[in-house]
């Protein structure tokens, strides 16, 4: 029996973050720029100036999406390693059980034949 | 909610710096006591960090016609507390800073009190509260996410506005308000529900871990005979 509640929870979290993309669509261009952008933009638009620039900028779109991308891996790397590593940890354990249990109802029945 | 590279005065930079340097080493004790007690939580701690990378890249679309990411806040705070969550947000965002020109090395202190210390302290203290009148560990952990996602945002609305009260502190909070928080109420929905299915995985594989942690609270009586039976 598959658990539903997980699938659910996700399907929403899906339905809440295309729900917008169909909302906009075919409205032209301008849409979805970042927030963090637009809080840069209000920030100049009171006339200051950042008094420092970022050492080293992604030369392109492509390149900053790219480095976004190997940040989500690495991060997704990671958690898929320990949850797997922990389910199957989780088995093993199960199993181990069982035997024992079984190893120990064998024990059981020797040393009954045995008082007999 | 990252405030960019120089976009703050110095004398607010130092101001934020001063705020988070002190929690941020704070949570370093933390995390060490943490680990040295319980080593088995290590993994656990490295999820929560993989947690906040992820989310922290993925720049999502909401109602508002904007973009902006979700913070993965949530998770690390309530398994670890809020101060170790600092750590792992600082890690994060000098990642961001130095490689994605996203945020900044000045503006770090600002983003760490955001992102890594109001968002999670807020988070940790809406789980203890609803854990504390008896609610179930999932609607903890899923106003957990969202609270601590929301408020980050919050938060760098007033530290914008604390910087830029310009004509005044009301007017430049209403508009960096619209800028962050209101674009963000979709997306710490949906990061609470993400935040929700990695949690009650964790707990179905490691309800151990959590015990220790004292996240969940102690097994049922029948329960515990279930997992051991050498004891009856």
């Amino acid at each position: 029996m598959v658990d539903k509640k997980p699938v659910i929870l996700l399907l929403l979290a899906v339905i809440i973050v295309a729900l917008p993309l169909a909302l906009y669509n075919g409205k032209g261009e301008g849409y979805f720029t970042g927030s963090d952008d637009q809080g840069s933009q209000a920030i100049e638009a009171t006339g200051y100036q950042p008094w420092f620039n970022s050492i080293w900028e992604p030369p392109s779109g492509e390149i900053e999406s790219l480095l976004f991308a190997v940040q989500a891996a690495i991060g997704a790397l990671i958690i898929g390693y320990v949850l797997g590593y922990y389910k199957g940890r989780a088995k093993t354990r199960k199993e181990e059980e069982l035997d024992n249990h079984l190893a120990a109802s064998e024990q059981d029945k020797t040393e009954l034949n045995k008082n007999e | 909610m990252h405030i960019m590279e120089g976009f703050l005065p110095w004398q607010w930079c130092l101001f934020w710096y001063i705020i988070a340097l002190p929690v941020v080493a704070y949570g370093v004790i933390q995390i060490k006591k943490v680990t040295d007690e319980h080593p088995e939580s290590k993994p656990l701690l490295a999820i929560t960090g993989a947690f906040i990378f992820i989310l922290s890249s993925l720049k999502l679309p909401s109602v508002t016609g904007s973009t902006s990411h979700p913070t993965g806040n949530g998770l690390g705070a309530v398994l670890f507390g809020p101060a170790a969550v600092s750590v792992l947000g600082a890690i994060v965002l000098v990642f961001q800073a130095l490689l994605l020109a996203h945020g900044g090395i000045t503006t770090l202190g600002a983003n760490i009190v955001s992102m890594g210390i109001v968002g999670p302290f807020a988070a940790w203290l809406v789980y203890k509260g609803i854990q504390k009148v008896g609610g179930s560990p999932s609607i903890g952990i899923f106003l957990a996410a969202v609270i601590g996602d929301w408020l980050t945002y919050v938060t760098t609305a007033v530290q914008l506005s604390l910087a830029f009260p310009v004509p005044t502190f009301g007017s430049a909070f209403v508009k960096f308000i619209l800028i962050y928080a209101y674009t963000q109420v979709p997306l710490a929905i949906a990061e609470g529900l993400l935040t929700v299915v990695i949690f009650d995985y964790i707990i179905k594989l490691r309800p151990d871990i959590l015990r220790t942690l004292k996240v969940i609270g102690p097994a049922k009586t029948g329960e515990t005979a279930e997992k051991s039976p050498e004891v009856a």
